[in-house]
């Protein structure tokens, strides 16, 4: 199933500015990377309490995110949902393994990593968008679900 | 302090993945299909993110130590591993599949869409499996 989407290069674009700048602030303060996988792994298996109670409020404060636009806006933030509930627990699923083994995804990788210029993260990156690109080709124009 | 100030960088990064569209799996993943309903806003999301993050980087760093901390905490690896391909190349798909990744499905928990805790939780499980995978069999490379 396909669900069209307007471009928004304004939004996005400001918005990508606001994730930046939560990974500037996470950095110049705390010295971490803000990868959302490094934080979730964090809360699923701390290392100590103090080591969890941070990463849980970052992940409390992500969660807030759609409920501070709605406050400001008067609008929830869309999440429009085109595929089945089977493939987001297996997409899902492999999401876990993938970033878990490969040390992150887009944030960790795709902007922390990128930003530093760390070529591990240059290549993970580049390996995940094409084989995101790839898998949506498939599924799209291969076997056109 | 550092309870406040980690939940404010959380709220940040949630509002900016919340208006940027990496909370929406429809906007993910036309952004992909460049064969189809191809919608280029993505590029801007990680534009905007590196172009600050590239800079406030440099900035930061500069310091001896973060200002709450005793130091960065950086990564150090520098070589091309079979995990660090695999594992990227494994997530590339199940992004593909899904449409969310970690970073946009964590905010748009907050939107209470059913969806999205079948996502997280399908994802927390396979984090917990991968983990338990390189904890029994490839103890030498520990995350």
């Amino acid at each position: 199933m396909i669900i069209e989407t307007t471009f928004t290069p304004l939004t996005s674009l400001a918005g990508g500015a606001l994730i930046g700048i939560a990974a500037v602030m996470l950095m110049g303060l705390m010295g971490r990377i803000m990868g959302a996988t490094g934080v979730l792994a964090g809360v699923i298996a701390p290392a100590s309490f103090s080591d969890w109670s941070w990463r849980a409020a970052v992940v409390v404060g992500m969660i807030s995110g759609p409920l501070a636009v709605l406050a400001i806006s008067g609008e929830m933030p869309a999440v429009a949902v085109p595929v089945s509930t089977s493939m987001l627990a297996f997409g899902g699923f492999i999401v876990g393994l993938g970033v878990t083994f490969g040390g992150g995804c887009t944030s960790g990788h795709g902007v922390c990593g990128m930003a530093r210029l760390s070529p591990r993260s240059i290549v993970a990156t580049g390996v995940f968008m094409v084989a995101t690109g790839i898998t949506v080709f498939v599924i799209r124009h291969v076997l056109g679900a | 302090m550092r309870i406040i100030i980690s939940y404010l960088i959380g709220l940040i990064f949630g509002v900016g993945i919340s208006i940027s569209g990496m909370a929406n799996p429809a906007k993910v993943l036309n952004f992909f299909d460049i064969a189809g309903a191809w919608d280029p806003s993505l590029a801007f999301v990680m534009g905007g993110a590196l172009a600050v993050t590239f800079v406030g980087y440099r900035v930061v760093l500069r310091r001896p130590a973060p200002i709450m901390g005793d130091r960065f905490q950086i990564p150090t690896k520098r070589d091309f591993d079979l995990p660090l391909i695999g594992g990227s190349a494994l997530f590339g798909v199940g992004w593909g599949i899904a449409g969310f990744c970690p970073g946009g499905a964590l905010p748009a928990l907050g939107t209470g869409r059913t969806e999205v805790f079948v996502f997280v939780a399908a994802l927390i499980a396979g984090i917990i499996a991968a983990k338990f995978i390189q904890r029994s069999f490839l103890s030498e490379t520990k995350a």
